[in-house]
């Protein structure tokens, strides 16, 4: 299924239009348009991210050791993979590379209690009201209060388990929310073992019920309705961090893609080279930019990042229970590739699964409560650090000058790699179960249910500043075009072309 | 009568008084808090700030630089002061740039601790947000003037006792600032060393030792208590 040109309608005049704006249940501000015609087929379908943040300008100019902690406000989902991204960039920059041991084994249990708390949001509080009483269900029970009164079990579960996971990462950052622990070239603190001790304790009941989670989220997936067998089930080349054993590994590793149909295409590769391996485009109706493979181009080169692409790209997971649950996963798909979006959130229970083994290894690991914490070395002028982030891939970038001033910052946020496969995701929903069909809020929901399986996080994702196109048309009251501005991606400003479609669309 | 240490009253205690004492040192001996930004132990009193302004037998006057008196009335902690230091705390916010969940001296910084006991809770003022550039020419100290109060504790640590006299304060009303005596006026070409006191005692982050970021952990930082523990 070719869902291609419903980026842009041959001819948007007289198209009428729907916006599902705000998206609910994401993080951060997005909307979709379609566009349609007089026989409600869809003719345009778009995610545009409409808040802009442009935190990679305002990082400039900023001294190195100030940024873990200030790129932490982008996000309060999960700050700590933009403080770990951030630190493992500026570990290279402050010549601290590697981090000693220790502050490598409390690095990863901050991280890990971050998947843990991320992942148990996003799959009980924000996806289980579709998955629980079903994509068309009524407003008034599709959100978290509704499954608390109906699940109360499920609810106390995903509560507790995000608990579990903001108590590992005050114990390794100092605060549930926006701590200070990472700093370039390792840690300001190790784990108390009291702390720990307090963590342990808890850990039969959490993984019990992480292992409840994954049973619960293949459970929905397995009973959905047979009309969403396919639902926004689209072929996509897949890109994460892998360990050099083909392992699956959320902290430090080596970049892989794998194509659609499950080869390999690369391996092995180099994380501070990423640069060689994928660039960025930006469209004029969205502030996220669009990531792709140098090697395909903007058309083809598009990718998925996150747990779908995760679970799939590994050879194996490195702890006993999510291995197992990562074969029943693929043994459930017949060995294939899996493109289904709805299968992310049994993908999400897995690696969440992974997280609490991962961090009850790291509790039992006598590194985290002491030894050096930091290396020092001779100062770098650049850094790139790349992490698996809850929702995919997250890469920083920094360029450093003399004077300690940072003179560039590149962000490439989970999200934005996604931007092209959830734009496919909400083509295929459109086209559907939506095109012809009398427009429905539960109709429209389909989409919405479509783009949450990405988890995407809106707000770290808009930082196009500078690069962004933007075309402004003045019309007349009876819609003719009096004036038709266009500011191309080098800022250059163009006049008196044919109006650009994207502003039928704003 | 002899016998008898001199006192003054403050806030309806009695505080003992040395000769030489100024209001704020003796209230400090005694283990009195009276809210300050621009005073030290370290150095010469300035009456920079004025958040240490009191009542002096109705009169008011910097604690920080007047002689304390025996017998006299102190009132400091009044609604009508209290709400002159809010207001004041929350004019030195709006008129620099400081934002304190990125800045590295949150949780030692005494403008962030005192808007806290403050109760400071909004601007009330329009933000002015200035634009001034970092000075980070100097090899290990940066200069961040967005968050400088021009409280001259580093004018007077570098005068009277690092004996350089590095820093002044220019200009006038809402263009003040704090000048840098080198021939570029960039701290980098000044005398200023990173071991000299008036590199380490800002009471914002506005002169920092470079590198240091944030080295000391949430929990053991100055103005720590047990809500910002984490």
């Amino acid at each position: 299924m070719d869902t291609r040109p419903l980026e842009t309608a041959d001819n948007p005049a007289g198209l009428r239009r729907i916006a599902i704006d705000p998206l609910s249940r994401v993080e951060g501000h997005g909307k979709v348009t379609l566009l349609l015609d007089d026989d409600n087929r869809v003719r345009q379908a778009r995610l545009h991210i409409v808040e802009f943040r442009g935190f990679e300008k305002f990082i400039e100019g900023r001294p190195y050791w100030e940024v873990p902690v200030m790129v932490q406000r982008l996000c309060g989902i999960c700050p700590v993979s933009h403080h770990l991204a951030a630190s493992k960039a500026l570990d290279r920059v402050a010549g601290g590379w590697p981090v000693p041991p220790a502050a490598d084994r409390i690095r990863r249990l901050m991280h890990y209690g971050q998947i843990v708390q991320s992942h148990a949001l996003h799959f009980f509080h924000l996806a289980s009201p579709d998955l629980l009483f079903g994509f068309d269900a009524g407003v008034d029970q599709r959100n978290i209060v509704g499954v608390a009164a109906a699940f109360p079990d499920a609810a106390r579960q995903g509560v507790m388990l995000r608990k579990f996971g903001q108590e590992v990462i005050r114990i390794t950052s100092g605060k549930r929310i926006h701590g200070t622990g990472s700093i370039p070239g390792g840690m300001n603190r190790a784990v108390d073992p009291a702390e720990r001790d307090a963590l342990r304790a808890e850990l039969p009941q959490v993984l019990a019920w992480a292992q409840d989670a994954v049973s619960l989220a293949r459970r929905l997936h397995e009973s959905l309705p047979a009309r969403y067998a396919d639902f926004a089930d689209i072929p996509a080349a897949m890109m994460s961090l892998v360990g050099r054993d083909g392992a699956m590994e959320l902290y430090d590793g080596v970049l892989r893609l794998r194509e659609s149909d499950g080869r390999i295409a690369v391996d092995g590769f180099d994380d501070q080279r990423y640069r060689e391996l994928i660039a960025e485009a930006v469209k004029p109706w969205t502030y996220m930019k669009f990531p792709y493979r140098r090697d395909l181009g903007v058309d083809d080169g598009w990718y998925r990042v996150g747990p779908l692409a995760r679970v799939q790209n590994c050879d194996f997971i490195p702890t006993p229970r999510a291995e197992e649950a990562r074969q029943t996963f693929v043994a459930a798909h017949g060995g294939r590739p899996v493109h289904a979006v709805l299968a992310t959130h049994w993908a999400r229970m897995i690696e969440l699964l992974h997280g609490v083994e991962t961090v009850a290894a790291l509790l039992d690991d006598a590194l985290i409560t002491g030894g050096p914490l930091k290396a020092e070395g001779p100062r770098q002028r650049s850094g790139i650090g790349i992490i698996e982030a809850p929702r995919g891939t997250l890469i920083h970038e920094y360029e450093v000058g003399d004077d300690d001033l940072v003179t560039r910052c590149n962000l490439i946020v989970s999200t934005t790699h996604n931007n092209q496969a959830m734009n496919e995701a909400v083509r295929a929903v459109a086209l559907r179960y939506l095109d012809g069909e009398t427009i429905t809020e539960g109709l429209l929901n389909h989409i919405e249910v479509a783009v949450r399986a990405y988890d995407p996080c809106l707000s770290c994702a808009t930082h196009a500043l500078g690069q962004m196109p933007l075309a402004v048309s003045v019309r007349a009251a009876d819609g003719r075009v009096l004036d038709h501005v266009l500011r191309n991606s080098t800022g250059e400003l163009l006049r008196d072309g044919p109006a650009h479609d994207a502003e039928a669309a704003q | 009568m002899s016998g008898v240490d001199p006192t003054f009253d403050l806030d309806g205690q009695p505080v003992a008084l040395q000769p030489g004492d100024t209001i704020l040192t003796a209230a400090a001996r005694a283990g009195l808090d009276i809210p300050h930004l621009c005073w030290s132990e370290e150095v010469s009193g300035s009456a920079s700030c004025r958040l240490c302004t009191v009542l002096a037998d109705g009169r008011p006057v910097a604690a920080c630089v007047t002689p304390a008196v025996a017998g006299q009335k102190v009132d400091c902690r009044t609604a009508s002061l209290a709400t002159q230091r809010l207001r004041l705390l929350q004019m030195l916010f709006v008129e620099g740039n400081h934002f304190c969940p990125g800045c590295e001296k949150s949780g030692n910084c005494v403008l962030q601790v005192q808007a806290e006991r403050a109760g400071m809770t909004d601007l009330n003022f329009e933000v002015l947000n200035p634009e001034r550039p970092v000075d980070a020419s100097h090899p290990d100290v940066l200069f961040e003037p967005n968050r400088c109060i021009l409280c001259q504790l580093c004018v007077r640590a570098s005068d009277e006792i690092d004996g350089k006299r590095v820093f002044a304060i220019g200009g006038h009303g809402i263009a003040t600032r704090l000048l840098i005596d080198s021939p570029s006026g960039r701290l980098g070409d000044s005398a200023l060393s990173v071991d000299d006191r008036s590199a380490h005692i800002c009471p914002v982050g506005a002169l920092l030792p470079k590198r240091v970021g944030f080295a000391v952990p949430i929990g053991q930082r100055r103005f720590d208590t047990e809500d910002t523990r984490g």
